[in-house]
């Protein structure tokens, strides 16, 4: 018997599954990955485990992903956060679709076919805009906690224009709203809806919608006004942060031969 | 976690025999200088150099000095004093690094070779904007620094058919360089030798196009980033013996790789093209993550902007309009993209890798659609990656490296 699991080394967040023989979730983590990836990605495992009764005859198998997937002495293979966050989305969605992923470091608008193929990606330019870094980066000029933006954006009354590309111009356009008395919940919803139509440069976005990340795990206004956007609604899989890791712990049950239930 | 172990890339033994011409020839380069004789002509890359060398100047091309500047990463050393001058980080980053460096009084020339102080300077400037407008640019501000004169072709750009109004302009554009040329080179201008150059720089570009075309051959002999060093003496040694018969000596070294099925990447499973400039400064870098990907980039529009079909010493000015006119920069998009298709099937290719160049908008064919109707014309994935030529700010190396892995995990999943 086998316990698979994925580990997601993320710019931000490290990000662990575990699954049991069946491919049934049985222990999940979240945590920051600071800047020792290999400490991180060992303290996510452990953290994953905790809830779970291990049986001790039990192997492991392992696979890392994310940016820091070479970090993770542990790992039996690596595969990119592309193929996990695709082999993760469609475990959920069992239809063809589109899947945008708005992670730390980066955007990733992922095609996959009625079959869970992968036929194409979009990555975010060399950029923090349209990245989770963005919104950290704009939370901590404003001094407002990060876990109060979709909160705030939800009581916005008026939609507000960020206009610049670039996290710093962004600053500057915000200190400009800020002497214009614009009201703070107006200009986080600015911002969301800003890191939304860097989304949305990046594809036509035709067909079935997902949406992963920790942006979305944490700010369910932000899938909404995407959504508003977009004129559809858009599916969320139960873990929206962790669909990289689920993809990676598919993949270490396939690579066992492993069929699922 | 593969692509961490360093797998060693095959060298090609013909390296030494290059190294040896191009040593030769930039120490030819240096005496001239010192000694005043013979005259010294710089020229862009694709610009007249067999008119040049007919007249008798030794020529000297400054992006194969940039593309040094890339290789040996000493270009984002020079690239802030060019900028401070005025020369965006946005505009060619080849003139950006020579002219930094040209600022600082430093070159990679005198690292490599023992004695050459500094680069050879000119007595004139030759550019053709085939390639673009910053060539000209480029050559414009060493004319005034040097107060030497800067002569040129201005090429029309974005061609569909080539006609022969075309031609004519251009022709008589080469033809009108002559009268200063002699003037500044002390020589009359020779038919017959001019028929000679042009004849030799021929046979140099059909032996440097079976040196490519040894890559349509499973597994393919030569990767495109050993390419990018071979092609050295295409550039800057074409019109002379000299490269006839290096070309000569490389292929019959890869004749015998694809005879005994010795392969750039030993175990290619998949076959690319790559569009756009090289990184210089991540070369041997890309190469070996690419052998650990059991992925072989093996054509590319940039060695092939090197092949000159159409050389004809019968008729030398028409002919020599036509080459450097047909070439891919200067064409508009239906053909780049026929260009293209033409490549996936004569190689057999499995991808396209687009490099969009930050610094170089005019070889990097991402930015208006291209990948994306290629994708739905040919049936095959096409990737972009950011970059550039020689500024290694543009670079993300994990983003770049994530994508080519992901790029290649999605060809292995068809």
């Amino acid at each position: 018997m086998y316990y698979f699991i994925g580990i997601d080394v993320g710019a931000s967040t490290t990000k662990a599954i575990v699954l049991d023989n069946k491919s049934k979730i049985i222990g999940h983590s979240v945590i920051h990955s600071g800047a020792d990836f290999e400490a991180a990605a060992d303290k996510a495992y452990k953290k994953a485990f905790k809830d779970v009764e291990r049986e001790s005859q039990n192997k492991e198998r392992v696979i890392s992903t994310g940016y820091g997937r070479r970090n993770v002495p542990f790992a039996d293979l690596t595969k990119t956060e592309i193929s996990c966050h695709a082999k993760g989305s469609y475990h959920y969605y069992r239809r063809a679709h589109t899947l945008i992923d708005i992670g730390g470091q980066d955007s990733k608008i992922i095609k996959i076919d009625n079959s869970g193929k992968r036929t194409g990606f979009k990555m975010n330019r060399k950029c923090a805009a349209g990245t989770g870094a963005f919104l950290e980066e704009i939370a901590n000029r404003l001094k407002i906690e990060i876990e109060k933006l979709n909160g705030l954006a939800e009581k916005a009354t008026k939609n507000v224009t960020i206009g610049s590309y670039c996290t710093v111009f962004t600053a500057t356009e915000i200190l400009t709203k800020i002497r214009q008395n614009v009201r703070e919940e107006d200009i986080i919803k600015g911002i969301f809806d800003s890191v939304i139509k860097r989304a949305l440069e990046m594809d036509p976005l035709e067909g079935n919608i997902v949406m992963s990340g920790g942006v979305v795990a944490y700010n369910p206004y932000f899938v909404k006004m995407c959504e508003q956007k977009l004129g559809k609604e858009i599916f969320v899989p139960p873990f929206p942060q962790l669909t990289g890791a689920l993809g990676a712990a598919l993949f270490a049950f396939e690579t066992k031969g492993g069929k699922h239930a | 976690m593969s692509e961490e172990k360093k797998p060693a890339i095959k060298k090609i033994q013909a390296t030494g025999h290059m190294r040896k011409i191009m040593a030769d020839y930039f120490y030819e380069l240096d005496r001239a200088v010192k000694e005043g004789s013979p005259k010294v002509a710089w020229c862009t890359s694709v610009g007249p150099a067999e008119l040049l060398l007919s007249l008798g100047f030794l020529v000297y091309y400054p992006e194969n000095h940039g593309a040094m500047l890339g290789a040996t990463r000493l270009a984002s050393n020079y690239i802030p004093l060019a900028n401070a001058i005025g020369y965006s980080p946005d505009i060619c980053s080849y003139l950006t690094s020579d002219v930094g460096a040209f600022i600082k009084k430093e070159t990679p020339l005198s690292r490599a070779y023992e004695g050459i102080e500094g680069i050879p300077l000119p007595d004139v400037l030759v550019y053709n904007t085939n390639q673009c407008r910053d060539v000209q640019d480029w050559f414009s501000w060493y004319s005034k620094e040097l107060n030497v004169p800067a002569l040129g072709i201005s090429t029309y750009r974005n061609i569909g058919n080539i006609t022969d109004d075309h031609l004519i302009s251009i022709a008589k554009q080469i033809k009108g360089l002559i009268p200063r040329l002699e003037e500044i080179a002390g020589n009359k201008f020779d038919m017959d030798k001019f028929r000679h150059v042009l004849g030799l720089s021929y046979e140099c570009t059909q032996l440097w196009k079976k040196v490519l075309e040894t890559n349509k051959n499973i597994p393919a002999p030569i990767s495109f980033f050993d390419e990018t060093i071979h092609m050295a003496p295409a550039v800057v040694l074409r019109g002379t013996e000299t490269a006839v018969e290096y070309y000569e000596v490389l292929l019959q070294e890869l004749e015998e790789r694809v005879a005994q099925k010795e392969g750039a990447v030993q175990e290619e499973e998949f076959r690319l093209y790559w569009e756009g400039m090289p990184i210089w400064g991540k070369l041997r870098d890309l190469a070996e993550f690419f052998i650990s990907l059991k992925t072989a980039v093996i054509a590319s529009t940039y060695c092939n902007s090197w092949i000159f079909d159409s050389f004809d010493p019968d008729d030398p000015f028409m002919s020599m309009a036509r080459a450097y006119t047909e070439i891919f920069i200067v064409r508009d998009e239906n053909f780049k993209e026929r260009y293209i298709e033409e490549m996936v099937d004569m190689y057999g290719l499995n991808g396209l890798l687009f490099h969009d160049a930050k610094t170089c908008p005019n070889n990097s064919n991402n930015r208006y659609g291209m990948p994306e109707r290629l994708e739905k014309k040919l049936g095959i994935p096409a990737l972009t990656i950011n970059g550039d030529l020689n500024d290694l700010r543009c670079y993300s190396e994990e983003q770049a490296k994530t994508n080519i892995e992901a790029f290649v995990e999605q060809l292995e999943s068809k």
